[in-house]
């Protein structure tokens, strides 16, 4: 009862021209015969079957493109019904208030799950993680430092060993130390690593292969209105969660955070399937996977405003202000449970939380910009080498042994990760490293300055110092760490095992920018008498924070990466808690863009979606090619004549013929073959089913019934065969547009109000119809790549 | 959404529900004693190594005076060795940690098991009926395609088994054109 896609069909598409035409649009906007209220008479006088909406009008196929417009003007005729029915009795505006409140309830319950989820995740890859290196043997499920935790036994020069928690080499042989003890430390931390990864590929293939990779391009794609069955399902996300744990925790160059948004995704396409509002109407239910998106980065991060930007600067497509609160109030809950949670015993919500307090200077702006410079050139380089390998994969025997692979990347990575005390750790933990500024009571190596034996200052103050063999140790060790991030990320980015690439380009960024601060902070201590360090850097001040160059550089290698500009420095912002930095973060994230740019206007997400050939209208593409509507609509010139019905002539048989033999998604409806005089369209989907239900409900229905669109079939003689009216399922104002409509228009006309097909006419006469494949092929084209490949029912 | 899915339903739901309801047994139970702490970090001071100190104080009695016990230095000296050391008052909750770890390893234990079943000893026991591979070739026809669950008479089983049976089967062919989209065909997700 909430929904009758059959009357919505009818006004919508009056809705749809009447909007279309009011935005000066289309140079030839629909004309169609019929006004919305006459079609409401006709719809009462109609006494066929199709009374009955029959089940599944109106909705789309897999991998076939949703009509925005369609989807739109359905839930506008819904509501409207709800709230005409909300004045009769009280129990339906009880249910009218449900309607109403129902999206703030979907909201709470993304909010609620997918902060639970994050939850899990996070305590779970912090146990598996340190499983690769011991056990607590008071109580298996703690992670090390959990295990640590009450313990008196830790002293100040080694503080994070206690005797309940044991190396696996100390518990089988009862030596902590030696060759003997590192070599087989080594070999079980590598055997562990491949035990989950293994794990991880083997659950994603046998249960839910949609599960792999970051997901981000595929939401993309889904928001932008393309369909993918089972891509947001319930396996999915099970499976997704699951394997996320053991791909991180596996040690392999990858992180959690984008995976995090698909989690959060399928938990809205979960909670949307309890409202028929949103699990029958395609368009509402992307606006619920907006505000999802923006959980899922809220609870990644712990940064819920950054989500919400983030949602609207990188995934997101059709995004009203309705949604942008939603996505706020989602947001919030799930930042709130997952804080509820504590999943790192912070009170905060994720690992690399920091807080400064120290100024920055007018003059550190210069290394800033160069870590901008880097990030960009990294990003540059991750997409242009992630890209020729991931189409290596696509194209070559590689892509046929996809568990081999991971497991031999794994292997790889593991046996490079060990030796080196900055690899050996998970990816966060050495973000959350290089973030820290050294105070007094850091035990790092990266904080082994000689300090003056004589200083009592208190702990947040400490001056410029000069640095102990610690940090030089630590230098060369990061450099090294530098290098095989970049390489192995390359590499695992794309394998079939749940993957996100936030957290592996934060730590290129951050031991890049680490390396940086140290080498001016240095360079000021040492020369500060140096003119630019006069002013700003005198002896025993605290002038240089490396900690604030590693977030800087972290910022603008994911801002080379992704692209992102707003939304990733108030991901940054949040993540700091201190306003001061936001200039540094501002200035590193638009060179890192500019920079990138400058090498190829698209981020990685862009890339993944062109590399798989998804048909998605980029909103920020410019097109400025002087075509017209007529060089792009089909038929083209030597092909056959557009498939099309007439009102009053086609039989059900020639209907089912053209079915057959035609894989259209839709057929013009014309008033007669001489003159080609437009109508309306009807979908394939709504064809097939109308002559199906009708075959088997309405007696008389014969392959020689005549199959009419007109409002009023005429009465026959008794010896034919009863017709078969299907005005209800015709679509009486199509978009349409005059064969000289430029082809920049046409594109705008797609982009903005998200058609799916739009029909070429003459003065009233149907010349071709362009899709929206069409104009992506045609785009493609004129972009001089391959037209066939992009993917399309 | 299509009722192929409904299966795993009855996966996802009860985990998340017992996990929230353990949880909240969890959050009703008194703070366990070993579940707040107040760390103390001083560093060295004069001839004094440096101590870390864990005790188990309220939030407002941690500071160095409260938890440094007992105070190495000489009482005038107290008050810049004090100044010295960081304290920092943490919390956790050791049972969630606990339900938490001890689901999820429930949860892939159940999976790997499920997937081990359909590896190894399903293939055995399909052979028998093997005739019912032509019934599925059937719906290659559009409309059946489409929506093969709804009216599809194996959808409507009986006994509850047969419905079971029904939702794993059409779900097993789901995940294999998955499988075939992702793995074989390599149209997606490369």
């Amino acid at each position: 009862m909430h929904c009758c896609p059959l009357t919505g069909r009818s006004h919508c598409g009056g809705a749809g021209a009447g909007g279309g035409a009011g935005a000066g649009a289309g140079g030839g906007a629909g004309v169609s015969s019929a006004t919305p209220t006459d079609e409401m008479n006709g719809a009462g006088n109609l006494m066929d079957f199709l009374d009955e909406p029959f089940p599944d009008v109106g909705t789309y196929e897999d991998f076939h493109t949703i009509d925005w417009l369609r989807e739109k003007s359905r839930d506008t005729d819904r509501h409207r019904k709800i709230t005409s029915k909300s004045k009769e009795s009280f129990w339906e505006l009880i249910k009218s208030l449900l309607d109403a409140w129902s999206g703030w309830v979907v909201m709470l319950l993304i909010g609620l799950l997918s902060g639970t989820l994050a939850g899990v995740i996070d305590l779970a890859v912090d146990w598996m993680t340190d499983l690769k290196e011991g056990v607590c043997l008071t109580a298996f499920w703690y992670s090390h430092e959990q295990c640590c935790w009450t313990s008196n036994e830790t002293t100040f020069d080694d503080r994070d060993k206690c005797p309940q928690w044991q190396k696996w080499a100390e518990l089988m042989t009862g030596h902590a130390e030696g060759a003997g003890a590192y070599v087989l430390n080594y070999f079980l931390y590598v055997l562990w690593a491949l035990l989950f990864s293994f794990l991880a590929v083997s659950l994603v293939r046998v249960f839910a292969p949609y599960a792999c990779g970051s997901g981000i391009p595929e939401i993309k794609t889904i928001l932008s209105g393309f369909i993918i069955r089972g891509y947001l399902g319930k396996w999915t996300l099970l499976i997704k969660t699951v394997t996320l744990v053991l791909a991180v925790s596996s040690g392999l160059s990858l992180g959690k955070e984008g995976p995090l948004v698909h989690v959060a995704c399928c938990c809205g396409n979960l909670f949307c399937s309890l409202f028929s509002k949103y699990s029958k109407n395609e368009g509402k239910r992307r606006e619920v996977l907006s505000a999802a998106a923006a959980a899922g980065v809220s609870v990644a991060f712990g940064a819920p405003i950054g989500g919400v930007l983030f949602s609207l600067e990188e995934v997101s497509y059709y995004f009203p202000l309705k949604t942008l609160w939603r996505s706020f109030f989602a947001a919030l809950v799930a930042a709130f449970t997952l804080r509820a949670i504590n999943p790192f015993g912070n009170s905060r919500l994720v690992l690399f939380y920091v807080e400064y307090h120290t100024p920055w200077y007018m003059a550190e702006l210069v290394p800033f910009i160069l870590l901008g410079v880097f990030g960009g050139l990294w990003g540059t380089l991750f997409i242009k080498a992630n890209i020729a390998w991931c189409r290596r994969r696509k194209t070559t025997q590689l892509g046929k042994y996809p568990v081999l692979e991971v497991i031999a990347v794994t292997g790889i990575t593991a046996l490079l990760a060990f030796p080196n005390p900055y690899t050996r750790r998970s990816t966060s933990e050495l973000i959350s490293e290089l973030f820290n500024d050294c105070g007094a009571l850091e035990s790092s190596q990266l904080c082994d300055y000689i300090n003056n034996p004589n200083m009592s200052r208190p702990v947040d103050d400490i001056p410029d110092r000069p640095a102990g063999p610690g940090v030089y140790n630590a230098l060369w060790q990061l450099a090294l760490a530098l290098v095989f991030k970049i390489v192995i990320t390359i590499f695992t980015f794309g394998m079939k095992i749940p993957s996100g690439l936030f957290i592996p380009s934060m730590a290129v960024g951050a031991i890049a920018g680490r390396i940086v601060g140290i080498a001016v902070e240095q360079m000021a201590y040492h020369h500060h008498d140096w003119i630019i360090f006069k002013n700003w850097c005198r002896p025993g001040a605290d002038c240089v924070t490396p900690g604030l160059y590693a977030m800087v550089g972290a910022a603008a290698c994911l801002g080379g990466v992704t692209r992102m500009t707003v939304s990733l420095v108030v991901i940054m912002f949040e993540l700091t808690g201190g306003l001061e930095y936001i200039v540094p973060l501002m200035a590193a994230a638009v060179t890192s863009k500019w920079v990138a740019d400058a090498f190829g206007k698209e981020g990685i997400y862009e890339s993944h979606i062109q590399l798989n050939g998804y048909p998605y209208l980029d909103v920020r593409d410019e097109f400025t090619h002087r075509t017209l509507a007529t060089d792009v609509m089909r038929p083209r010139r030597n092909d056959p004549p557009l498939a099309v019905l007439t009102q009053d002539s086609t039989t059900v048989e020639d209907v089912e013929t053209l079915i057959k033999d035609t894989d259209y998604n839709g057929f013009p409806v014309v008033v007669s073959r001489e003159s080609e005089r437009l109508i309306g369209f009807v979908q394939r989907r709504d064809l097939t089913l109308a002559i199906k239900t009708a075959r088997q409900k309405q007696d008389g229905v014969v392959s020689s019934s005549v199959v009419y669109f007109t409002e009023d079939a005429p009465q026959l003689p008794a010896s034919n065969p009863q017709p078969l009216k299907l005005r209800r399922i015709l679509n009486l104002s199509p978009f349409t547009v005059t064969d000289h409509t430029p082809m920049e228009t046409v594109v705008d006309i797609f982009r903005k109000l998200g058609l799916r097909q739009c029909l070429v006419t003459r003065s009233g006469r149907l010349l071709g119809i362009i899709t929206k494949k069409d104009v992506l092929r045609h785009m493609a084209q004129m972009m001089n790549q391959d037209p066939e490949s992009i993917m399309f029912n | 959404m299509s009722p192929g899915r409904e299966g795993s339903w009855t996966f996802v739901v009860p985990a998340v529900v017992t996990w929230f309801l353990l949880d909240a047994i969890v959050f009703v139970q008194a703070k366990n004693f070993e579940d707040v702490r107040c760390k103390c970090i001083c560093p060295p001071y004069r001839n004094f190594t440096g101590h870390i100190y864990n005790r188990n104080v309220s939030q407002k009695d941690c500071n160095c005076l409260h938890v440094v016990e007992p105070m190495p230095v000489p009482g005038h000296d107290v008050e810049a060795y004090c100044l010295l050391c960081e304290c920092k008052y943490e919390e956790r909750s050791s049972n969630t940690i606990k339900v938490t770890i001890i689901i999820y390893l429930s949860v892939v234990g159940a999976l790997l098991l499920y997937m081990l079943f359909l590896l190894l000893v399903d293939p055995l026991i399909r052979k028998h009926d093997a005739y019912t591979q032509p019934l599925h070739n059937e719906e290659d026809s559009e409309v059946q395609e489409m929506r093969p669950p709804v009216d599809s008479a194996q959808a409507k089983g009986n006994t509850v088994l047969e419905r079971v049976e029904g939702a794993q089967q059409r779900w097993k062919k789901q995940v294999q054109e998955q499988r075939k989209t992702v793995f074989d065909r390599h149209k997606m997700l490369s």
